[in-house]
């Protein structure tokens, strides 16, 4: 039975995104810079920010549970590898919206920036973590080589957050905070980057819910398939 | 921990000197990827010596998962792999000693590539010769993610073409920084930050590798 | 002969592998000291058992304890250390010589060096210490495999078809070398076809079939 935060996840998530892009799109007024593209700025920051730090944050703390004996389960193995699908996604989803937002910015689709590559990178880390599942059938070794590649894959994490203060390049720097913590951006602005932020973030555990449940079930198909297989392996014994 | 390092660092490093795969190789490898990389940017720009560190560190990267599929090829026959897993071996100096052995054969080929970058890239003799030290890093960093990598991808479905896959991104720091530290000690300008990258990547590698790498053995 | 003291205890255990099931429930018990046969057709889960024993395969159900050591739960490391394994894909590493393979096993067991001279003379490769294990036959390799339990002497000894690969008068050593074995105490387990020959070994025998035990003659 869905608990009371379980079911109001989906609509709260679905008012928040909602209400985000009707901010976003008519409320808010342009900026006096960037005109109408600082739109993008509702969406693009705050899929970065689920794609590098909530999903990779999320499946890096079930990879660590999974490889702690204490606290080594299966359940924790299917957040991680559901995580990382999600992320994959919202990776993806970081790199789309910032194209959008940096052509008519830099005049290209894409510029060899420290923070779009190392985000790449980090694209390309989550397909190979994905290849790598598919690679061993074990439920158990897949774990435990999935964990292991997770957390090697979280020290590309510090480096994409630290590429723009190191290499100044094209991106710009901190969005939302100046170097003293003091808010850049304000007003409507301010609120609707914060409901996107809440938005983005609450619709990342609503997926990772939705994918759990469905490797739930897919498990619990395979689960039948290899209750057959032993019976009919007891079988051949006794023939 | 150290005393089965050393040991298993000897034990590849003599199974290096008796096959000579690197020699016979990786190596004419390395040097006809240097080559074709020339060929491939044109004659203009083949000469330029702006392009030795990149072509350089591409080309080792390349190296590098022939020889991590080489080394984990070692470990993976199917009788090698129980006979030595009823060793008991600790997890962690095989790491180290697989690591090391590692290394010390990319040290021996980047020495070989590097002067060929200076014969046939251009690349100034003394800048490459500064730049020796944070290639050194750069490589054993290299090693140490490699074996970790290898680890990974070995035994599962396509294991040879899973491991580029998952190695390739993981180096992609270390190309970038090795590369800049590179340029930096031709040209000048700043190298500690790159110093950093590498120090740090190499540091990181052999912590995880010491921690995990018995997760990785565990059957 | 069998001691009071069980080396060997599973109860349903079940190893899977690629979704298919090696053994499918085995339930077995070894006294120290015991030699057991183990034969089957192909595919009936010989090896897959001897593999669960050696801590070389995952258990996925079931309970099992080999040596003290739960399968479940234990330091399968520390299981494979006091184990010896004889495989039929031959062992360690093939550019290596006999030597050297067997100094680098002794070296990492902390065994002293010296032992590996009289273990070669044993099953007879004391001339063959500087070939590379790939260019040994593979009758060869078994026995490289048995020098170095002979080294080691662990408790439990599980041998994969011996038997394979060798001739008359290599069956004949090795039964010789079994006979000695069981004497000196350790248990034995043994896949094969066909039942060992020698009048001086009594084995107790079980068979497979289906991934677990179908008959058991003790």
């Amino acid at each position: 039975m869905k608990t009371l935060t379980q079911r109001l996840l989906g609509p709260v998530t679905l008012v928040l995104l909602g209400l985000t892009f009707g901010f976003g799109l008519w409320v808010t007024p342009p900026d006096k810079v960037q005109g109408d593209l600082v739109r993008l700025l509702y969406v693009h920051p705050a899929i970065a920010w689920v794609a590098l730090y909530v999903s990779f944050g999320t499946a890096t703390v079930a990879s660590a549970l999974y490889l702690w004996r204490r606290t080594r389960s299966l359940v924790v193995d299917r957040i991680a590898y559901c995580a990382v699908e999600v992320s994959t996604v919202f990776i993806a989803l970081t790199l789309i919206t910032g194209s959008i937002w940096g052509r008519p910015t830099w005049g290209v689709w894409w510029a060899w920036d420290a923070r779009l590559t190392s985000t790449a990178i980090l694209g390309v880390l989550a397909l190979g973590y994905l290849a790598l599942r598919r690679a061993n059938d074990d439920p158990s070794l897949r774990a435990r080589r999935g964990a292991v590649f997770v957390i090697l894959s979280a020290i590309n994490v510090p480096i994409i957050h630290f590429s723009v203060l190191w290499w100044k390049t094209l991106h710009q720097g901190a969005t939302v905070f100046t170097d003293n913590r003091t808010l850049k951006v304000h007003g409507t602005m301010a609120w609707t980057l914060l409901m996107s932020f809440l938005g983005f973030t609450l619709s990342f555990f609503w997926l990772l819910r939705a994918r759990y449940r469905l490797e739930v079930a897919t498990e619990s198909r395979c689960a039948a398939t290899l209750d057959d297989a032993l019976a009919a392996r007891r079988s051949e014994g006794a023939l | 921990m150290i005393r089965t390092a050393l040991l298993v660092a000897a034990k590849d490093l003599r199974i290096e000197l008796r096959s000579r795969v690197l020699l016979w190789q990786v190596v004419p490898f390395g040097v006809m990827a240097l080559l074709l990389s020339g060929l491939a940017l044109g004659p203009t720009h083949a000469g330029h010596s702006s392009a030795g560190p990149g072509l350089f560190y591409l080309v080792m990267l390349f190296v590098a998962l022939l020889m991590i599929n080489r080394s984990q090829s070692l470990e993976s026959r199917p009788g090698t792999k129980a006979s030595i897993a009823t060793l008991g071996l600790d997890p962690a100096g095989i790491f180290l000693g697989k690591s090391l052995a590692l290394a010390l054969e990319l040290w021996v080929t980047g020495v070989v590539l590097l002067a060929g970058a200076v014969l046939v890239l251009h690349t100034a003799l003394a800048g490459a010769l500064t730049a020796l030290p944070s290639i050194a890093i750069g490589l054993a960093a290299m090693a140490c993610a490699g074996t970790l990598y290898g680890a990974l991808s070995t035994g599962g479905d396509g294991a040879a073409t899973l491991l580029p896959v998952l190695a390739l991104p993981a180096f992609a720091p270390l190309l970038i920084a090795g590369e800049r530290s590179f340029s930096a000690a031709l040209h000048g300008g700043a190298l500690w930050e790159w110093w950093v990258i590498l120090v740090v990547a190499l540091v990181a590698y052999l912590a995880v590798g010491v921690l995990l790498y018995g997760v990785l053995e565990e059957s | 002969m069998t001691g009071a003291v069980e080396v060997v205890r599973l109860r349903d255990a079940v190893v899977v592998a690629n979704g298919f099931p090696l053994l499918s429930g085995v339930d077995l018990s070894l006294g120290a000291g015991s030699l057991c046969v183990v034969t089957g057709a192909n595919g009936a889960g010989k090896t897959s058992l001897l593999r669960l024993l050696a801590g070389l395969v995952s258990l996925t159900s079931g309970s099992a304890t080999v040596a003290g050591i739960d399968l479940a739960n234990g330091d399968l490391r520390q299981l494979r250390r006091r184990v010896g394994w004889l495989g039929h894909e031959g062992s360690f590493y093939d550019d290596l010589s006999v030597q050297e393979n067997l100094t680098f096993a002794a070296r990492a067991l902390e065994r002293p060096v010296r032992d590996i001279g009289p273990a070669l003379e044993r099953v007879g490769l004391e001339h063959r210490t500087d070939t590379t294990t790939k260019q040994l036959s593979a009758g060869q390799r078994r026995r490289l495999g048995l020098a170095w339990l002979l080294i080691r002497r662990p408790e439990l000894w599980l041998l994969d078809e011996p038997y394979a690969s060798l001739d008359d008068s290599g069956r004949e050593f090795f039964d010789d070398l079994l006979v000695d074995v069981v004497a000196s105490g350790a248990s034995v387990v043994v896949s094969a076809h066909d039942q060992l020959r020698s009048a001086a070994l009594t084995p107790r025998t079980i068979v497979l079939a289906g991934g677990r035990v179908i008959g058991d003659d003790r």
